[in-house]
């Protein structure tokens, strides 16, 4: 097989590596979410769901747009697949934005909601659509290195996304982001010293951890009968991944009970990127296995030329932007503001010491009347006279006047 | 007639779901472009001033600003799927060409998002000049990020920049994609578009309370600082606006006819104010002798090509529409260069706000015009460059979705999007009814929104007592 050029290579670096991104930064919020839909009644749940809020609020914007720079790439970068995965997939994609639609919606809503009522509403939505968007996007990648995307499918395929492997994929997907969201929130809440809720969220830390690793392991299993390349290569050349995958969870398992959180976070994280180069790597050089290379499958050379420019221009503009954000949000500096009472009473000294103003404005005057009379009457007259010449070109000209007649005698208006 | 017409051009549900979800998000995109501007403004007077009023107003439209940018930030996901989701024959072969200005757009959202929550949730927690400098990219991304994405719009109606070998994108040319001809007028037209339209909409909320009687700073303040950054617009527009129609003559003269009802190519052709296109001729228009001519070459001689010109299935759907969409947008483009003219000279020899419901009642309906007005614009763009999804190049039935289930999706898009644009414009009102009531000596005094200390925590307050109690400091 010839292999890919260099360029489409890095193109698909740069593609997992923004999948990575998101898995692990907005991976954590829909995890957040997750747990918040599990957190209880309103009582019990309130604490839980306060260090969510807290968490989540300032970074979930930024985090999201990751999934849209993914998708920039893949339609830029391999403009067939795209087409195809879109068009099989269209489904589940649907579901999964529907999801993402929500999620947003809810979120938003819910800090603005007065009534307990509505509150508990947006929140149900944030909470419910943090499942279905992980799940789904979960059957798309499934369904994807399952080898169920043809090239130029004519429409929905629904097999590919209800094979075994992605519906366990969609399932594996959310715990991955139960557990990441989980790691996150010990560390946070360890950092806003809260020891009760350091305790809550390691607990499940764990449980999801473990459910996590079982589904992958059930994932492999399906996957051996029916994505031998994929398997294949998960145990060859992407073996060295797939154990650091394993070998950071199991860390991550052990600094959950020693309480350490930083190093929690990083080994986490390594666990869940190190998943996804394993799953890119066993993937090489398939775009779509099977059926569409890197080397068929990729744009033009300048093109994937423009996106690794626009990479680096991410780098150097995007990250250290977001290690701010991260920065001010992990020192406590993002907060919603508290309602400004004493900004109020400044405006209102303010008000009282200028001169009072008449109450109401001023109806108006006899001039500015005229003037508006005067345009009315004006463009009544004109739609009259126009109205009566088109009457009187219509009962004695030709009706074709409007479609042969030269242009100079066409006018009304103009002494026709 | 008309749905015959509709259907003649072939893909209708998907291409309704693209112009609602597009119609829809565009209006809040206007917000991420152009009120990052008004909040900075009012923000910077309130700290060089100590302007209590102006500090309070760039407080509050932060707060909107939270929500209009959340939902712009989903619906703009949306479309980014619905890019792949209904148009694959799009995305598949032109994506390599097409993708670029996005790609540089994903750059500019990022930042737009990032530094959008850093000056949101910002206040008091960090120093007030490091504070307002972080809010200062938002206004560069959002005119940044709408230059990329109208810039892949403007090569969808005049597609440059790369060659077809087998019907497949051969070779590419990055930056002949994004400074395509019709980036040169479509995009400053769209970011002056997104100025007026954020600042007369935002200044019509005040007039309305102006109107009502709340004369005070506050609300004078609230009102001029966005209506003057609209009004400042609205020339520029017009002129921006003349050199785009003239640029869609030459370039896209079958565009042009149905924009303009000139069947026939010739000379000295009429121009229609108005007026609808039925049994073959103009109704209801008035007609400017050799106007249009003159208008597109600044002579009675200039030849102006009509929709005969090419066979009936490459002429766009429903000139009539067109036409009118057209007039709509440019009428109201004067009228609110007039508005704004009034405001300058009533400012100019009073050094005051005129007080009369002839200016405040415009004043007040002005936003909702200037957002009329754009939306006509576009679709004066969109549905003007059909059959043809990139001009000359793809047509729209080779560029739709095979998959069954967008009538599902177009559903299911309406309906959220009406429920949707219901609760943003009720959720600010909702927040301003109780910023009236939050008065000092009002019932909502005492409480926080949502209750002593806030059932989820968050509105405690500051650690460390940094909610000022005297009144004379509270920055
Ligand atoms: C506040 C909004 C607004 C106002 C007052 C105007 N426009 Fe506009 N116009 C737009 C908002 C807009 C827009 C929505 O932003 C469009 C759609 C595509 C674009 O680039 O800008 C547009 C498109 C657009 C086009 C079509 C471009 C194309 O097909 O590619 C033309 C010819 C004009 N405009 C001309 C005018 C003229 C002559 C105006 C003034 C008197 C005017 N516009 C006022
Ligand atoms: C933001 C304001 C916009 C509005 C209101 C708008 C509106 C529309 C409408 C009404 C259609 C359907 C055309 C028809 O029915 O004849 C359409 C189609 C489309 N628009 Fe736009 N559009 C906007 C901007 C954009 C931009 C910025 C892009 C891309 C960069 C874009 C891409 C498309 C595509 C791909 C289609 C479908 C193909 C087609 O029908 O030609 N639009 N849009
Ligand atoms: C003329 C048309 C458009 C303009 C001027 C525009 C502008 C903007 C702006 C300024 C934002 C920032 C968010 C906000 O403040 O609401 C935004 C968000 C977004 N837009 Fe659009 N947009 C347009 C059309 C499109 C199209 C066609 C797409 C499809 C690919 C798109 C995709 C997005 C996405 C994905 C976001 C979310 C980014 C985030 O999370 O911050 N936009 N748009």
């Amino acid at each position: 097989m010839v292999s890919p050029s260099p360029e489409a290579v890095a193109t698909a670096v740069v593609l997992f590596a923004a999948m990575a991104a998101y898995a692990v930064f907005a991976g954590a919020d829909f995890g957040g979410g997750i747990w918040d839909l599990l957190a209880g009644g309103a009582e019990r749940g309130a604490e839980p769901r306060a260090a969510v809020d807290a968490s989540v609020t300032p970074v979930w914007e930024g985090n999201q747009v990751w999934i849209v720079y993914g998708f920039v790439i893949v339609w830029t970068g391999f403009p067939a697949a795209f087409a195809a995965v879109m068009t099989a997939l269209f489904a589940p994609l649907c579901l999964s934005l529907l999801g993402l639609f929500f999620r947003g919606i809810g979120f938003s809503f819910r800090h603005e909601a007065e009534r307990p009522a509505m509150k508990r509403l947006s929140g149900a939505l944030f909470a419910a659509s943090s499942l279905v968007t992980p799940f789904f996007l979960g059957t798309v990648i499934g369904a994807v290195a399952d080898g169920g995307v043809p090239v130029r499918p004519t429409g929905n395929v629904l097999a590919a996304w209800t094979s075994p492997v992605a519906l366990v994929t969609g399932f594996l997907f959310v715990a991955a982001c139960a557990y990441i969201g989980a790691v996150y929130l010990v560390g946070d809440c360890d950092r806003r010293g809260e020891p009760d809720m350091v305790r809550y969220f390691s607990r499940r830390a764990v449980v999801s951890g473990l459910v996590t690793g079982v589904i992958a392991a059930v994932n492999l299993a399906l996957m051996r009968t029916s994505t031998p390349y994929v398997f294949h290569r998960l145990f060859g050349p992407a073996l060295p991944l797939v154990v650091l995958s394993v070998a950071a969870g199991a860390a991550a398992l052990v600094l959950v009970l020693a309480r350490r959180t930083v190093l929690l976070r990083v080994t986490a994280a390594l666990a869940v990127v190190s998943v996804i180069g394993a799953w890119g790597w066993a993937q090489y050089p398939w775009l779509l296995p099977g059926v569409l290379d890197l080397r068929t499958g990729s744009a033009p050379r300048a093109a994937l030329l423009a996106e690794l420019v626009v990479a680096a221009l991410a780098v150097l503009l995007v990250v250290p932007s977001f290690s701010y954000l991260y920065w001010l949000q992990q020192h406590s500096r993002l907060q919603e503001s508290p309602p400004s009472e004493g900004l109020r009473q400044a405006v209102e000294a303010q008000q009282r010491a200028e001169t009072p103003a008449p109450a109401a404005p001023r109806p108006a005057g006899r001039g500015e009347r005229f003037a508006a009379g005067a345009v009315l009457a004006a463009a009544a007259v004109r739609l009259a006279v126009e109205t009566l010449t088109r009457r009187r070109a219509r009962a004695g000209g030709p009706r074709a006047r409007r479609t042969s007649a030269p242009p100079r005698t066409r006018p009304p208006g103009n002494g026709e | 007639m008309i749905v015959h017409q509709l259907y003649a051009a072939g893909a209708v549900p998907a291409r309704t779901q693209m112009g609602a979800s597009l119609g829809f998000h565009i209006i809040y995109a206007c917000f991420g472009i152009a009120f990052p501007t008004a909040v900075l403004y009012a923000h910077w007077r309130g700290l060089r001033r100590a302007d209590a009023a102006a500090l309070l107003l760039a407080r509050r439209w932060s707060k909107v600003m939270a929500v209009i940018f959340a939902v712009g930030a989903v619906s703009g996901t949306v479309l980014s799927y619905e890019l792949g989701l209904l148009w694959p024959g799009l995305m598949g072969r032109f994506g390599a060409a097409y993708g670029v200005p996005f790609s540089v757009e994903g750059i500019w959202f990022f930042v737009e998002a990032i530094f959008t929550s850093i000056y949101l949730y910002g206040w008091r927690r960090m120093s007030p000049w490091w504070h307002w400098w972080a809010g200062t990219p938002m206004v560069l991304s959002g005119v940044l990020g709408a230059w990329s994405v109208v810039a892949a719009n403007s090569w969808m109606n005049q597609p440059s920049g790369f060659t077809l070998r087998d019907g497949r994108v051969a070779s590419v040319d990055p930056w002949a994609v994004i400074f395509n001809r019709a980036s040169a007028y479509e995009v400053p037209h769209m970011v002056l578009a997104a100025y007026m339209v954020t600042g007369f909409t935002v200044a019509g909320v005040y007039a309305v309370g102006l109107l009502r009687g709340r004369w005070d700073r506050y609300h004078r303040l609230g009102f001029l600082i966005p209506f003057v950054m609209g009004a400042v617009c609205a020339p520029a527009q017009v002129v921006v606006g003349d050199v785009a129609a003239r640029a869609i003559a030459e370039q896209q003269p079958v565009k042009f006819a149905a924009m303009e009802l000139v069947p026939q190519t010739g000379t000295h052709v009429t121009e229609w104010l108005g007026g609808i296109w039925v049994n073959g001729e103009v109704a209801f228009g008035i007609g400017v002798p050799y106007l249009d001519s003159i208008l597109v070459g600044f002579s009675p001689d200039t030849e102006v090509v009509g929709w005969n010109s090419v066979p009936p299935d490459l002429r766009p759907p429903l000139p009539s529409m067109l036409h009118v969409a057209f007039d709509v947008m440019v009428a109201v483009g004067m009228a609110l260069l007039a508005l704004g003219a009034w405001l300058g000279w009533h400012w100019r020899f009073r050094r005051a706000l005129p007080r009369t419901r002839w200016f405040l009642v415009p004043a007040a309906v002005a936003g909702i015009a200037a957002v009329l007005a754009m939306e006509c614009g576009w679709i004066v763009t969109e549905v003007g460059r059909q059959p043809w999804t990139v001009y000359g190049v793809l047509l729209t039935r080779d560029a739709v979705t095979p998959a069954a289930g967008v009538p599902v999706t177009l559903a299911v898009v309406l309906v959220v999007y009406f429920v949707l644009t219901g609760v943003t414009i009720g959720l600010p009102w909702l927040m301003s009814l109780r910023w009236r009531k939050e008065r000092p000596g009002g019932p909502g005094e005492s409480r926080g929104p949502g209750g002593p200390g806030g059932p989820d925590g968050r509105q405690r307050p500051a650690p460390g007592g940094h909610e000022p109690s005297a009144p004379e400091a509270p920055w």
